[in-house]
């Protein structure tokens, strides 16, 4: 499918009120709600709390404009952390009320806290319809592998095999790729990144908040109580070189340190696999486009990921321009106002309820 | 005119039964605009399979249409059929048992064929083996008529003439009660302008069943029914459905605000999704969600932005969208929920009517979740209810279920239109500024400071500067909204919401009570769609000189301020319900008043014979 230029916003926040020119530049502070913040400590949830107050005055936006909506687990009471309008509703559905307040209201910027029992488990359909409507959302999906809140049993993104109170002989469940699944249901924008890494993360909250139409930012982020070192292998400085995978534009895809670098490529049969990088045949070399409206590459680039962290692929895997839902919802019922002169008025109303057959009696 | 002789009938009830695909549906809404627009008072009841097409010429497979009109005004759509116009064997199996004696049946003998008759399980012809001597029998071959007077339409194949038989039943049967077919070529035209062929045959098959009757010594004699003496004004046909989404239309446009549906297809609701998805002009969104659940996520988001939020539903789609209610009581936003009942419990009868989710409507939450109930009387009342959904939830910023069922949904009657200005005000105030000082003197916003009247906290919305404030299902510190685990707190909040919606009593109405002589003893109070199978009753033994007061209920949460008072002046409460006694239980609880319940749960409305007879009793009971 090709953009179809219906004269539609193309950023995330086209039509959310800015603030003017000459007003005081905001900073995290007016970010930061009065309400004492009750993770943890050492959570990772903290990190991206701070990443997101200290991004938000970036947008320039009045910040009566923007809607944080959750729904429930540790990373869900995030809204009340913000100085910005909120909703902590229930378990799995924060896309779907979303998607109500996006649809009737263009002059927000709304953003959805959930995290991966929340959004792949309880709530797995409402984030798929989402994904697949491509409504104005950005969905900050906060992965620890685990259930927090709820102390400790396996989630949806839990290995294999993984001990728990709710698994003591291992889990026989086999975890979603959230990435691979936010592909499968043709997410517009689909990105990684990890709470440890502020800069990186901050980077794809931008581009994010850019995108019209759903982004989905799965965060890795470290459960120091229940789950503690989910990420060590990538957040390790050592290891991390041989591992991270950062997904550039673009750039061949690569990991490892210079001495040892290997270089994605499509075999004989289309697979895609690691060679070294001198071995790496130019044609053959797989080149990052996120641009690429077929997701089949940014879907394959999710799956070289080994079990345990081999290789992990960071940055945006996919960022293409559909039209969105909630635009598509408003121009119908703009279009049918134009078409009728305008918005209903008490005529129109009196109208509408005569119909075409009546009858008059006295 | 035909030169037959002509009679006065004072009320008529036609039943139209045939296969799923005979078009019996589209056959009834046809006559009954003939009828409306005859001026006749009316009710119609549509009963359908829940499968879109069952076996052809099967017992399952059989669809009807009951209408009952006359020139006065008419409460039901009638116990018995005076005439059944049945265009199979099926239809006549399955119909038959409701037909008093002496009734006339139309029915098309073509279809009686062997295997027809076979498939039903007919041994022998009825229409020959003298099982129908107690009924006057019209047996007209409709099919071959049809395709016989179709002859000229060269271009349409013999199963295309045969369709239009339905056309043909329409005309004969307009002819023989004098009802006008010009609504119906008309609406012939809209239907198939763009298949002249079609149209044609149609228009011609429709001819045919007036000249048949017309010219045909079968019919010796067409009858007239005068127009009923309605008050003045502009009148339409309406169903429940179609009144309910109109109603929702007006409230918002009277509140000044968009409305936002979301909906998950489901019967026998799905009517009100199409309706509003055709009214964009306006300002109605809606939104076809992925389940129940998001449905009414979506209407609930959309209250948080300052929209009018709705979901419409039935019973099963209710139980899925608890949760998200039970949230919208804790968030204190305005949401309206419309149940069209059907029979449960599960999948149970999806095209069936019922009245068994009222116990869900006040319950069916976890916690003390206590939200407005209410339920129309008649299609009609599905407007003024709606309506009324929209003034409780915006002033009370609290969920209202509205409790309609399938019997009013597709049932329809004679509306008095209303004009937009007769409609209340219903402009909502949203906060726009601060309501109250911090410590250090400092305006702040405090998202759960209750209004004094109603108890109601500020609808503030995103976009509101200075407002901003968050809000979730913990429980919230009174006031303030910050979260709270607060034992005392917690107690005061659930008392708080209940007293909320309790106090939404003073703004309605007093139980009325039809009482003409003052000296009843036997009070019937009903609720729903009951109101016309009772009123019909009532009426029935009033004739015969007995006293028998009646009341009826709309809001069922809270109830009217006099409830209590009115059960307890009668000897004899009688409460009838189409589910095991569940307004029955409600009134013992909260009035300990020994109402009876008469009960029945057959997937159809009451007969006013059967409640005629529950009054009767009541009154030899007491004397
Ligand atoms: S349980 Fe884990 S995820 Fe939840 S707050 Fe504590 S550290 Fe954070």
């Amino acid at each position: 499918m090709n953009v179809i230029d219906l004269g539609m916003p193309t950023s995330g926040i086209a039509s959310v009120p800015h603030l003017p020119q000459d007003a005081p530049a905001q900073t995290k502070r007016d970010f930061t709600s009065d309400q004492e913040v009750r993770w943890c400590p050492g959570c990772g949830d903290y990190i991206i709390l701070a990443a997101v107050q200290s991004f938000l005055p970036e947008l320039g936006l009045r910040k009566e404009n923007i809607v944080f909506v959750s729904g429930i687990g540790c990373s869900s009471r995030f809204p009340y952390y913000l100085d910005t309008y909120g909703m902590h509703s229930i378990h799995g559905r924060a896309p779907a009320i979303a998607t109500g307040l996006a649809a009737s209201r263009e002059d927000l910027s709304v953003w959805v806290v959930t995290g991966d029992g929340d959004a792949l488990s309880i709530g797995g359909n409402h984030l798929i319809h989402a994904l697949r409507r491509n409504v104005n959302l950005t969905i900050l999906l906060f992965n620890n592998r685990i259930y927090g809140l709820t102390k400790g049993q396996y989630s949806p993104t839990s290995e294999e095999g993984k001990i728990t109170k709710s698994s003591p002989l291992g889990s026989v469940d086999h975890p979603f790729n959230p990435v691979s699944l936010a592909l499968g249901a043709e997410g517009t924008f689909v990105a990684r990144t990890m709470d440890s890494d502020r800069k990186h993360l901050i980077e794809i909250l931008r581009a994010a908040a850019a995108h019209r139409g759903t982004a989905l930012v799965e965060i890795y982020q470290n459960c120091p109580i229940f789950n503690d070192g989910a990420f060590d292998l990538i957040k390790d400085r050592e290891q991390q070189e041989a591992r991270l995978v950062h997904l550039e534009p673009g750039q061949p895809v690569r990991v490892g340190a210079e001495d040892d670098r290997q270089t994605l490529v499509r075999d004989d049969t289309g697979d895609l696999v690691w060679v070294p990088e001198a071995r790496a045949r130019p044609d053959r070399v797989v080149i990052h486009d996120p641009y690429a409206d077929d997701p089949a590459q940014a879907f394959a680039l999710s799956r070289i990921e080994g079990p345990s962290l081999t290789h992990v692929p960071m940055g945006i895997f996919r960022s293409v321009e559909h039209t969105t839902y909630d635009d598509g919802v408003r121009a119908q019922v703009r279009a049918a106002q134009d078409a009728a002169g305008g918005p209903a008025t008490d005529a129109d109303l009196d109208a509408l309820l005569l119909g075409r057959d009546t009858w008059t009696v006295g | 005119m035909s030169s037959k002789t002509v009679k006065q009938l004072d009320r008529v009830v036609i039943r139209f039964a045939g296969d799923s695909g005979d078009g019996m549906q589209l056959t009834g809404d046809r006559f009954t605009s003939e009828t409306a627009t005859l001026g006749n008072d009316l009710s119609t009841l549509p009963n359908f399979p829940a499968e879109i097409r069952a076996p052809q010429g099967t017992l399952p497979g059989v669809s009807s249409f009951q209408l009952h009109f006359a020139d006065h005004d008419v409460m039901t759509p009638g116990d018995a059929p005076d005439v059944l116009v049945a265009m199979n064997p099926a239809a006549l199996k399955a119909n038959l048992r409701d037909l008093p004696r002496g009734a006339v049946v139309i029915v098309d003998t073509d279809e009686f064929t062997k295997r027809n008759l076979a498939k039903v399980g007919y041994d022998s012809n009825p229409l020959e083996d003298g099982s129908l001597d107690s009924w006057h029998l019209h047996d007209v071959p409709l099919t071959s008529i049809t395709v016989e007077a179709l002859s000229e339409f060269t271009g349409l194949t013999r199963k295309e003439k045969e369709r239009a038989k339905n056309m043909f039943a329409l005309g004969l049967l307009s002819w023989l009660y004098n009802r006008p077919t010009d609504g119906t070529e008309a609406f012939l035209e809209r239907k198939f302008g763009a298949k002249p062929e079609i149209l044609a045959a149609n228009l011609a098959a429709l001819r045919a069943g007036w000249n048949y009757g017309e010219t045909t010594e079968g019919f010796a004699v067409s009858y007239e029914v005068a127009p009923a003496a309605m008050p003045k004004g502009t009148y339409r046909n309406v169903t429940g459905n179609t009144a309910l989404a109109y109603g929702m239309v007006a409230a918002a446009h009277r509140a000044g605000l968009p409305l936002v549906l979301g909906s998950y297809p489901i019967t026998p609701a799905s009517d009100i999704l199409h309706t509003l998805s055709g009214l964009k002009r306006f300002g109605v969104t809606t939104i076809q969600a992925e389940d129940e659940i998001a449905g009414v996520g979506i209407a609930l988001g959309a209250s948080f932005g300052g929209a009018i939020g709705l979901t419409t539903t039935s019973g099963p789609g209710l139980a899925l969208k608890a949760e998200t209610i039970g949230l919208a009581v804790s968030l204190e936003l305005p949401l309206v929920v419309v149940d069209v009942q059907r029979g449960g419990p599960s999948t149970g009868l999806p095209t069936k009517t019922e009245q068994s989710d009222l116990l869900q409507a006040m319950f069916g939450r976890n916690g003390e979740s206590p939200v407005a109930v209410l339920a129309p009387r008649s299609p009609v009342d599905c407007f003024a209810t709606a309506v009324e959904a929209v003034r409780i939830a915006t002033t009370y910023r609290t969920p209202v279920i509205v409790l309609s069922d399938g019997y009013l949904a597709n049932g329809s009657e004679p509306w008095q239109v209303p004009t937009t200005g007769e409609l209340p005000d219903l402009t909502v105030e949203f906060a726009t500024a601060p309501n109250a000082t911090d410590e250090k003197g400092n305006p702040v916003f405090h998202a759960f400071q209750r209004d004094e009247a109603t108890l109601a906290r500020p609808w503030a919305v995103p976009g509101t500067p200075g407002l901003e404030h968050r809000i979730g299902g913990i429980e919230k510190a009174d006031v303030t909204g910050n979260i709270s685990y607060d034992p005392d707190n917690h107690d005061r909040m659930v008392r708080l919401r209940a007293a909320k919606i309790a106090g939404i009593a003073d703004t309605i109405a007093p139980l009325a009570v039809d009482d003409p002589s003052g000296q009843a003893e036997v009070l019937v109070l009903g609720w729903g769609s009951t109101y016309g199978p009772i009123a019909a009753a009532v009426r029935a033994v009033r004739n015969t000189g007995a006293r028998v007061a009646t009341a009826h209920l709309r809001h069922l949460n809270p109830f009217p301020a006099n409830t209590g008072e009115v059960l307890r002046s009668y000897r004899r409460v009688i409460v009838p319900e189409m589910n095991t006694g569940q307004l029955a239980m409600l009134l013992r609880a909260r009035f300990l008043v020994d109402v009876r319940s008469h009960t029945a749960v057959r997937g159809l409305p009451f007969t006013t014979v059967e409640l005629a007879d529950v009054l009767v009793r009541a009154l030899e009971d007491l004397s």
